[in-house]
């Protein structure tokens, strides 16, 4: 049961980090829109949208790491049973 | 002879009112005015956009000194990328813009005027209205003149085009919006990019 919930907290830090990688490694705060400009070709100006998503930032990142290492902590707390010997 | 002087004189009230002043409206249909803000902390830079701009400005060809307007931004199309962000610029202790719904600038007059071809540029000076707080600033801005250019950006419409380009910065805590948060988490000063356009339709 111990080692389980290590393995658990090992995959659940390194899908986190690997997710955050992957969306772009934002070093900001999660971003649930992203700024899309286009070129108005009369005036020359840029128009700004936002296209919705998720784009996990370092508060993400912090939050699911903590929790990884709340659940390999209490790991640690869980006694393994006593091998029995026949 | 009667009919030379008949056509000078069309000639003549053709280009009185060509040279007249004419209204541009900033409410665009295109969704592309716009207007950015960026408070560069050191912890904490933050950026967004505002694009619910609406106003009018008075620009006369012959004569940009004499321009003078009304741009407003609804202070509900503040938008950050993070929803909670938003959600707290939007609420009571910042922007609270349930009770101060629009953040508008209104030109006095212009000052230091330059014009070369159908640019101008000049510092406006005017009164800015932000959270309920109304101060005097002066604001470089460009102006380009575009002469019937309506149509390529609208179809089956004909006229002219008025694009208006600002930058400025304003101090946060002059306005009162929550003075009290640390300058290191949000900066006190705002810089403001104005990108604007509008169009006079002929009648």
């Amino acid at each position: 049961m111990r080692r389980a919930l290590q393995i658990v907290a090992l995959v659940v830090a390194l899908s986190a980090l690997a997710f955050w990688a992957a969306r772009g490694a934002n070093r900001g705060w999660t971003i649930t829109d992203k700024k899309v400009t286009t070129l108005d070709e009369v005036t020359g100006l840029e128009g700004i949208t936002y296209e919705k998503g998720f784009w996990p930032g370092v508060d993400f990142l912090g939050g699911v790491l903590l929790g990884a290492g709340a659940l390999a902590g209490a790991s640690l707390l869980i006694r393994n049973k006593p091998k029995t010997q026949n | 002879m009667k009919t030379e002087i008949v056509s000078l004189l069309a000639i003549g009230f053709a280009s009185v009112a060509l040279a007249a002043p004419q209204t541009f409206d900033f409410k665009d249909p295109k969704g592309v005015n716009n207007v950015q803000f960026l408070l560069d902390a050191p912890l904490e830079p933050i950026s967004g956009s505002a694009s619910g701009i609406s106003g009018t400005v008075t620009f006369d060809p012959a004569n940009p000194g004499a321009t003078k307007g009304r741009i407003v931004v609804d202070a509900k199309s503040l938008f950050v990328p993070n929803a909670m962000m938003k959600d707290h610029m939007h609420g009571k202790d910042w922007m609270d813009v349930a009770t101060n719904k629009e953040i508008a600038f209104e030109t006095k007059e212009l000052k230091n005027v330059k014009t070369t071809g159908d640019v101008t540029t000049a510092d406006a000076v005017g009164t800015f209205t932000l959270k309920g707080v109304t101060k005097d600033i002066t604001v470089p801005v460009k102006l380009t003149y575009l002469k019937d250019q309506l149509g390529k950006r609208m179809q089956n419409a004909k006229g002219d085009l008025l694009v208006v380009r600002a930058n400025f910065s304003i101090k946060r805590t002059d306005f009162g919006i929550n003075p009290k948060a640390p300058e290191d988490k949000v900066a006190d000063k705002i810089d403001l990019t104005l990108s604007i356009a509008g169009a006079a339709p002929q009648k």
